[in-house]
């Protein structure tokens, strides 16, 4: 079982960074280094995708002379599907960190619980 | 020659910075934030003293921190290990699963009969899946109204009690073009990043590259070029009307050219675009204004980003 | 084991270590460097996995754009050392303890 492990050591160093990206949204009381943590999850979850269609001594999917053999590219569908969740990553990464600049401009501070405090002490608005 | 080294020897010892009015390296600290913070402070201060008796002395809270650390690894290593467990026990896949093959096969060896493209993850992405890029290419879209709406500097979103109208105002009108490095590096630059922008994108479906690779490093120099020349030149040459616009109409096309496809596909007729020669620019059928649709998209997304993190316009 | 293998091996070290290095920095702008570090050596990883599409992209979008938008917050907020904070509020210190009763920020 291990041995699975340790031919494809791209997964797991995939799953060891989505571990890392995870552990940092949950457990970091700052609010921009949980969204660093959550981009890290992000790339550690692609890099599990993409590694699934590498195939040892393979060339990348481009038609070179002709060839159109499959057993001379490496497989293209988790390549396409990560390139979608690259742009898709940063669009959530912006609108995260829109909501953090407002908060901030609320609560002049970036920490959770002093957040969470004033919040139930400053209930007027306007 | 000795005023010259005296120079030298005051800026090596630091009394004396020679960029001092060039570069945009000024730090000014509103006072009215100030204040805000230290009520702040004294509110959390006040709640923390109340509810002592609830929550843990000051001693113990630095303990409590040490805690809460020594938590955080051991609880990430147990995810790692019960991960790293499941994965190993997937299916294997590849060439010893060969139902898991039958698709690759499929659009491999006849990707480039069908689609017309020359790089094959293009075709997978605009011809055979497009469905799914014309969704993302609305999330982009749906993510720049978010920001808008969140970030947008107009009157209601200014005029609250706890807001800091100064802090707000001041941040707007930053301009970089007195800056004669970026500047300079700018000139030279930016035409290059453009001219690379528009090769990748239109190249698409012959090598690497694409709609979003194409439109992102289009995005990053439009960035640059706002941050070296300013506000002003660069609304010259694009304002952000013409951006909004772009996105809206580039996003109109492609919902529409390929709803007429799906139309044509899904009733069995023939969509009588041509597919042209592999290899040359003009070929594959509508992949090439898909991927200039895709582009601008994205490049002017990333640019509505950039001015409203900056400038609080879109 | 070929070249690309150790150069591979290699560089999947340093991502991990990158990703553990953002938790404990001291300032949020060394954290933003490191994450945008962290972003280019995952491009050349993409190009060793013979995607050259993902590298391009995320040579744009990860370092590029998300880490201008990351730098961009911070000037925003003109983040100050949150590290000090969090010891000032650990450390029980009210406003009176400081010497110029917390009028300025000290660097």
């Amino acid at each position: 079982m291990l041995s699975n492990l340790v031919i494809n050591y791209e997964e797991a160093v995939a799953i060891v960074l989505f571990g890392i990206g995870f552990t940092t949204l949950l457990f970091q009381r700052n609010l921009v280094r949980k969204l660093i943590g959550m981009n890290i999850m992000d790339t550690g979850t692609f890099l599990f995708l993409a590694s699934m269609g590498f195939i040892n001594g393979r060339k990348a999917p481009i038609v070179v002379n002709g060839v159109q053999d499959t057993a001379a590219y490496i497989n293209p569908i988790p390549a396409s599907l990560v390139l979608t969740g690259i742009v898709v990553s940063v669009s959530v990464t912006a609108i995260m960190l829109s909501l953090t600049v407002r908060l901030y401009h609320r609560y002049h501070t970036l920490q959770l619980d002093d957040i969470y405090v004033l919040s139930k002490h400053q209930t007027e608005d306007r | 020659m000795s005023n010259k080294f005296a120079k030298f020897r005051n800026w090596l010892a630091g009394d004396y910075d020679p960029l001092k009015n060039v570069l945009d390296t000024d730090e000014t600290v509103s006072d009215s934030r100030e204040e805000i913070k230290k009520e702040n402070r004294k509110i959390i201060s006040e709640v923390d003293a109340e509810g002592s008796t609830r929550r843990l002395e000051k001693a113990e809270q630095r303990g409590f921190d040490l805690v809460y650390r020594v938590i955080a690894i051991v609880s990430c290593l147990l995810l790692i290990g019960v991960l790293l467990f499941t994965v190993a026990l997937l299916p294997r896949y590849g060439v010893e699963n060969p139902e898991s093959t039958t698709v690759v096969k499929r659009y491999v060896e006849s990707g480039l009969q069908e689609t017309g493209a020359i790089n094959i993850v293009a075709g997978i992405i605009l011809d055979y899946r497009a469905f799914d890029t014309l969704g993302e290419s609305h999330v982009l879209f749906t993510a720049l109204i978010c920001v808008t709406i969140l970030l947008r500097a107009d009157s209601k979103n200014l005029r609250t009690k706890y807001e800091d109208f100064y802090t707000i105002k001041q941040v707007k009108y930053h301009d970089l073009n007195k800056d004669k490095i970026i500047n300079r590096v700018g000139m030279i630059l930016v035409p290059c990043i453009f001219v690379f922008g528009i090769y990748v994108l239109l190249n698409g479906q012959n090598g690497p590259g694409g709609g979003f690779s194409g439109g992102s490093v289009m995005g990053a120099g439009l960035i640059i070029g706002t941050a070296a020349f300013g506000y002003e030149k660069m609304d010259r040459f694009i304002s952000t009307k013409t951006a909004m616009w772009i996105t809206f109409i580039s996003l109109a096309f492609y919902s529409f050219a390929k709803g007429y496809v799906f139309f044509t596909g899904a009733n069995g007729l023939d969509n009588h675009i041509p597919k042209g020669i592999p290899g040359a620019i003009l070929s594959g059928g509508l992949i090439l204004p898909l991927d200039i649709a895709v582009g601008m998209v994205v490049a002017c997304t990333m640019y509505g980003f950039y001015n409203l993190f900056r400038r609080g316009r879109t | 084991m070929a070249l690309t293998d150790v150069v591979k091996i290699i560089l999947l070290v340093l991502l991990v270590v990158c990703a553990i290095a953002v938790n404990f920095t001291k300032t949020l702008l060394q954290a933003v460097i490191v994450f945008m570090s962290y972003s280019s050596v995952m491009c050349i990883i993409w190009v060793l996995m013979e995607s050259p599409d993902l590298a391009i992209t995320e040579a744009a979008v990860g370092a590029g754009i998300s880490g201008v938008l990351f730098l961009l917050t911070l000037r925003r907020i003109r983040s100050e050392d949150d590290r000090r904070e969090e010891e000032r509020r650990a450390s029980g210190k009210s406003d009176k303890d400081e010497p110029d009763g917390g009028k300025f920020e000290s660097r």
